[in-house]
């Protein structure tokens, strides 16, 4: 089922990150990463809190800079990725902004690239089809659930068609039964668009389920402590009880016990 | 909607009337000096009465208070973008300005009298614009400052620049915070600029009125400038909620419960 593909979408050489460099709360969140992601992989990033893997995935995004190190994004620098809007961004917050609807957040991205109004309208309405939300177009964010918000954020991130989807612990903040569907139709989308997605997650099953490759990072600084392949053909509700998801999630958890230490 | 708005104002409208059938009977039955607390039905001839010079005052009151509140709410906006764009400016003036306005501004009237002349009404108008200004600079730059860290984030993930978020995100997300600095600057114009003639200005305003009747310990007609100035303050203080209604539709559709 993962996209077999030799195109690098992301590889990360030996990349650093220190905060407050040179003051006396200097912090090493990152050492020496290297990781290298293949167009139409789903990759998560697992670790215990403090661990960096949001700083990694910021560094990828080119909100962070790396001290040391090199990060190439499709084959380009992270900060020209960035320029080019190669990738679209979801967070835990859905930060939707309450003043535009539904759709209108969905256009954002679109009204700053300058597409037209016409256009824009088009392609809300193929995304909301694409989350299952075609009914709510015209609804201001308050008027919705936590998973539609979140929905709808994954909607505005896909909307420009980037190549790669970053997600900051997107379903964090959802009840266990709203997480699962959301994992469900992520992958549905995953398949149906061939974006690579770099996830960022604590929960071990959410990790299992989602990802083509798991890996695993050490706290303080954040290392890379290993990497654990997923073998699982179709994923469905069933999936949750494969004996192949029961070893991802025990490996996985025996490598975070094993960095906690 | 427009139903449940009207039926919202029955309750206030009952208790109202309820409290001035009260006043009356409690004046009336317990022989209150009229020195003391004139009865309703006093202050409501007194105000037929001297309607005409009455309206006048109010009228020039009100423009003393709508011409300070339009440029103190100008001045407080325009400063809060200037601080927001510069770092610098934000950290020295932000908390003097928070330190400023818990004190009583109001008390500098008979200064300003000195500096902008007793007779005129520019230092009424000053006294005004001094007193609205400060909310409204601290609530609309606190709007303007107070965005999600991930909301900062996503605009910069599009290459947005400082501009394009100022214009998309800090300025409509400091809209609420405006909102509820004009709820409170409105009502404070009106008795910014009453006690502002209290101490000078022209004398044909509803300040130097209410002075002058209590001088003259005709106090029933003080009250009536009284209700004068309290429906010109409920007056601005309703353009200030419809001011807000009209400028922010997402805020007041309902939830969706699912």
């Amino acid at each position: 089922m993962s996209k077999k593909s030799l195109e690098s979408a992301i590889s990360i050489i030996k990349a650093d990150k220190v905060f407050n460099m040179g003051r006396n709360d200097e912090v090493q969140a990152l050492s020496r990463i290297d990781l290298d992601i293949k167009a139409g992989d789903f990759i998560t990033l697992i670790g215990p809190s403090g661990c960096g893997k949001s700083t990694l995935l910021r560094l990828v995004a080119d909100l962070l800079t790396p001290t040391a190190g090199e990060i190439k994004v499709f084959g380009q620098t992270a900060n020209q990725a960035r320029r080019d809007q190669s990738y679209g961004m979801v967070f835990q917050h859905a930060g939707l902004f309450d003043w535009r609807n539904v759709s209108e957040n969905i256009e954002l991205p679109l009204e700053l690239k300058g597409w037209s109004k016409a256009d824009r309208q088009v392609r809300s309405q193929e995304m909301l089809k694409l989350v299952r939300l075609e009914e709510f177009g015209d609804h201001f964010p308050s008027q919705l659930s936590g998973g539609m918000q979140q929905r709808v954020s994954i909607a505005r991130a896909l909307s420009f068609e980037p190549r790669l989807l970053l997600m900051d612990e997107p379903f964090g903040a959802l009840d266990e039964m709203t997480r699962e569907h959301m994992q469900l139709e992520l992958l549905r989308i995953w398949r149906q668009t061939g974006t690579t997605v770099v996830f960022v997650t604590h929960s071990i099953p959410e990790a299992a389920f989602l990802s083509s490759r798991v890996v695993v990072l050490s706290a303080r600084p954040g290392r890379v402590h290993s990497e654990i392949v997923v073998n699982l053909a179709d994923r469905t509700d069933e999936t949750r009880e494969d004996p192949e998801f029961f070893r991802v999630t025990t490996e996985v958890r025996e490598a975070l016990r094993a960095v906690e230490e | 909607m427009k139903n449940k708005h009207l039926a919202s104002f029955g309750p206030p409208l009952i208790v109202g009337i309820v409290g001035l059938v009260l006043w009356e009977a409690v004046v009336t039955v317990f022989k209150i000096k009229e020195i003391l607390l004139p009865k309703p039905s006093s202050i409501g001839s007194q105000l037929i009465e001297n309607w005409g010079v009455l309206r006048h005052a109010t009228w020039e009151t009100g423009k003393i208070a709508v011409s300070g509140l339009l440029v103190g709410v100008l001045l407080g906006v325009l400063l809060a973008l200037v601080t927001n764009r510069f770092k610098v400016l934000n950290d020295g003036f932000t908390p003097l300005a928070i330190a400023i306005n818990a004190t009583p501004i109001i008390a500098l009237a008979p200064i300003f009298n000195v500096w902008f002349g007793i007779t005129g009404v520019l230092s009424n108008q000053a006294v005004v614009i001094a007193v609205v200004f400060f909310p409204v600079f601290i609530n609309t730059a606190k709007g303007l400052n107070e965005v999600h860290p991930n909301e900062i984030e996503l605009m910069h993930s599009y290459a947005a620049n400082e501009w394009i978020i100022l214009r998309e995100v800090r300025v409509p997300n400091s809209l609420p915070f405006f909102a509820n600095s004009l709820r409170l600057a409105a009502p404070l114009s009106v008795i910014a600029a009453i006690v502002a003639e209290y101490f000078g200005g022209p004398q044909d305003r509803i300040g130097t009125f209410i002075t002058s009747s209590a001088g003259f310990a005709k106090y029933d007609v003080a009250w009536s400038a009284i209700v004068m100035a309290s429906g010109l303050g409920l007056l601005l203080f309703g353009s200030a909620i419809v001011t807000e209604r009209l400028s922010m539709p997402w805020r007041v559709s309902g939830d969706l419960d699912n």
